[in-house]
């Protein structure tokens, strides 16, 4: 029996949005931009998709742009509001741990004459609204921050962010890459006050290669790409209809919150009780992270091994964020935990369809592990 | 912490004997509104509406947006709940302000005591809770003159409650409670910005869109449906009435003088629309013209087309400038919508010249060069009927 358990690296897509697209693909083949029939036809598949999105996200249809996915929409949104915002600053505020194609949009501004500040996070992966505060002013064009870290589950205070850029009265755009939190945690930008925020398809049980920007009404960025008027030129390029499709259905399954956060929860505490009963094993996550994610260090054993070791058993967990391939972790590094951890870092993450079963399988599996791999130097 | 919303009602409170049929609307109309989010209790009694959820996964954020859309309300506040008890007063403020009070701001406390058996009166509450709230935070201060916040305590027949922010409701009179009306709708950004205002003031709504394939698309059609989607947002359930009007502009276009197209076709909308006014119990017209904005907006050109209609048309941007309709639009999210760029009926056969004042009895003869009666008659039975805002209620 397969037991995965690397549902922040990607999810499997569920069976409403792999149908959809199987029904896209065979059906619906016009042009979203046609005018006539088909092109019609294939519109309201995307719109039906913006709506739910927009349902779910509590927004306006018109505030959303579909991407090719996370990476896509954080570029967009880092780039963009940093191009459009140049005049009135070169500052962008951001934390040490983002996903990578947060920080390497960052690094590529730096070498064009940015400045960034990377916040560093305490040793439980925690960011504090005053390090927030400390750092932005009024030369500050962009504060990217993430809602949750996709490495530790940890929460960040991505609510105070935006009355702290009024307080400094700094001309900063607020970007907010959600693709770890989103139908997991109510996010909704409006509520916190996002200027511009992501989400991604594959993390929720959609397709891969779809993601959808949220960009608040009036708020301007310079685009990426250069084309046709999809999109309000925002996101130009024939739409990918069905990857969009899947995406939409994928959103149109999200359980209200309070059901499915109580039942992570449950499994996470469940999880957390069977490990910490393992000798050699610590915790890494904050104990109020978002309980989709835990990050564990078995020491003595290097992630990589333990890794395989576990996928032998079709056990299929992560040593870190699937986007690095295994180098060490930008993340639990920023946090200053010790090398023998980081070098044993693992991390577990859930979806509604793992079992208690399944954890008592991995814990079985990682003790065993412990017992018999040949210990690093 | 159970958190609740009190809404003011505003000028129907001053409605005499009628009072009741206005709040038995609004409650009606807060309750359709609320259904999709989850099972909410609205009751009103002392002229405030008192809207609990009573499921748990309710979002409140959600229901204090959809309020602020329900016509009728003129505030509300959003509230916690607690017994009718100095120390829970105190606590249930303390848990429910940390939020706001995290912050470095002034503040003061209000009180209003509604049940006189609560054995401290109003400037008691709050000096009481005041003074608690001060020492518990360390970084507010008191300022009753200009406080960045005021927190209201108010203690009523069966439960207190503690609230810190006034909201702006939609204001107006509950939809429905002043009848009906059918608005003529296109696509710019005029009619959708007339249909909500008119709602406003308490009518229901039936919409009538002239289509004329193949001059117009599909597009624009469900342009005018996704208008309308947002007008519900205010306006509750809208029937759309899509009328297929190809025939008519044609038999105009091959018979009239073409300096009077706009004007008769004006005339010949308000006809069909007459009737299906009628049909669906509408006692009026409604229209997003501007005094003087197009040709066919002048005083003469109202004239002669209402002369042509069988009932009040209503026309509340008459006196508005572009300027002053398009903040409108871009506050109930039209804005964008409109400026989609499909053609729609009124831009089909412009004439070059047309007449800017037009005489109503030439235009009544150049018309009746044909028969219109059949043709009116066979728009009216086929046109397409659009049920919108089925989300919304």
């Amino acid at each position: 029996m397969e037991i995965y358990l690397d549902n922040s690296a990607t999810t499997q897509i569920c069976k409403e949005a792999a149908d959809k697209i199987t029904y896209i693909v065979n059906n619906i083949y016009g042009n979203p931009s046609s005018l006539h029939k088909k092109g019609l036809e294939a519109e309201h598949e995307i719109e039906s998709a913006r709506k739910a999105l927009a349902k779910a996200l509590g927004t306006l249809d018109s505030e959303l742009y579909f991407t090719s996915g996370g990476t896509e929409a954080n570029n967009t949104a880092v780039f963009g509001a940093a191009y459009a915002k140049k005049r009135q600053g070169s500052k962008i505020v951001t934390t040490a741990v983002e996903h990578s194609s947060v920080l390497e949009s960052c690094k590529e501004l730096e070498n064009q004459g940015f400045e960034v500040v990377y916040l560093k996070p305490d040793i439980n992966g925690h960011i504090t609204a005053a390090q927030i505060e400390n750092a932005v002013d009024r030369n500050t064009i962009l504060v990217t921050v993430m809602a949750v870290n996709n490495e530790t589950g940890a929460i960040f205070p991505v609510d105070k962010i935006k009355k702290i850029i009024e307080r400094k009265k700094s001309p900063a755009l607020f970007h907010c890459d959600a693709v770890q939190a989103f139908a997991k945690i109510p996010v909704k930008p409006h509520k916190i006050d996002a200027d511009l925020l992501t989400v991604s398809s594959h993390k929720i049980h959609g397709p891969k290669g779809c993601g959808a920007l949220f960009v608040k009404k009036g708020v301007y960025i310079k685009p990426l790409l250069y084309g046709g008027e999809q999109q309000k030129k925002i996101r130009p390029g024939t739409e990918a209809l069905p990857l969009i499709g899947g995406f939409g259905e994928a959103i149109k399954q999200i359980q209200p919150y309070s059901d499915s956060i109580k039942y992570i929860t449950e499994l996470r505490d469940y999880t957390v009780k069977k490990l910490s009963a393992i000798d050699g094993i610590t915790i890494n996550s904050p104990c109020d992270a978002l309980p989709y994610i835990i990050n564990i260090s078995a020491i003595g054993i290097k992630s990589e091994t333990m890794l395989h070791a576990l996928a032998d058993k079709q056990i299929y967990i992560s040593s870190g964020s699937a986007c690095s391939k295994g180098k060490q972790s930008h993340v639990l590094q920023a946090m200053g935990l010790s090398r023998e951890r980081t070098d044993s870092a693992l991390r577990i993450s859930f979806s509604k369809y793992n079992t208690t079963q399944e954890i008592d399988a991995l814990a079985q599996a990682i003790k065993e592990g412990l017992n018999s791999l040949v210990r690093a130097k | 912490m159970k958190e609740i919303i009190l809404a003011k009602v505003g000028e129907i409170a001053l409605k005499g004997l009628n009072r009741k049929n206005f709040e038995d609307m609004l409650l009606k109309n807060i309750r359709k509104k609320l259904h999709p989010l989850g099972r909410f209790e609205a009751v009103s009694s002392q002229s405030t509406i008192r809207i609990t959820p009573l499921d748990d996964y309710i979002d409140m954020d959600d229901a204090a947006l959809a309020l602020s859309r329900v016509f009728g309300i003129v505030t509300f506040s959003r509230a916690c709940v607690t017994e009718k008890d100095i120390d829970k007063i105190k606590a249930a403020a303390k848990e429910y302000l940390s939020d706001i009070f995290s912050e470095n701001v002034s503040f003061k406390v209000e009180s209003k005591r509604s049940d006189k058996k609560f054995p401290y009166g109003s400037p008691e509450i709050s000096k009481i809770v005041g003074g608690f709230l001060a020492d518990e935070f360390p970084n507010i201060t008191v300022d009753v003159h200009n406080p960045d916040v005021t927190v209201t305590v108010e203690v009523r027949d069966y439960a207190a409650y503690v609230h810190a922010s006034v909201e702006e409701g939609a204001g107006g009179l509950p939809v429905g409670s002043g009848g009906k009306a059918a608005i003529l709708i296109s696509g710019g950004i005029d009619s959708p910005v007339a249909a909500y205002m008119m709602a406003k003031r308490g009518l229901a709504l039936t919409a009538i869109h002239f289509a004329s394939p193949p001059y117009t698309s599909e597009r624009a059609e469900e342009k005018v449906a996704s208008l309308l989607e947002l007008v519900s947002e205010y306006a509750g359930r809208i029937d759309m009435y899509t009328v297929p009007f190809t025939r008519i502009q044609t038999e105009i276009q091959k018979n009239c003088p073409e300096e009077l197209f706009t004007i008769i076709m004006r005339r010949l909308m308000m006809r069909i629309s007459n009737i299906i006014a009628q049909n669906t119990g509408c006692q009026a017209l409604i229209t997003g013209e501007s005094l003087g904005q197009v040709a066919s907006q002048t005083l003469g050109a109202l004239a002669c087309t209402d002369e042509a209609a069988e009932m009040p048309v209503f026309r509340p941007l008459i006196g508005m400038d572009k300027k002053e309709i398009i903040a409108i639009s871009h506050r109930i999210n039209t804005f964008e919508t409109s400026c989609l760029p499909y053609e729609d009926c009124c831009t089909v056969f412009t004439p070059k010249h047309p007449k800017t004042k037009p005489k109503t009895d030439l235009v009544r003869s150049a018309e009746n060069c044909v028969d219109w009666t059949d043709m009116i008659n066979e728009a009216v039975e086929n046109a397409k009927i659009t049920k919108i805002g089925c989300d919304n209620c």
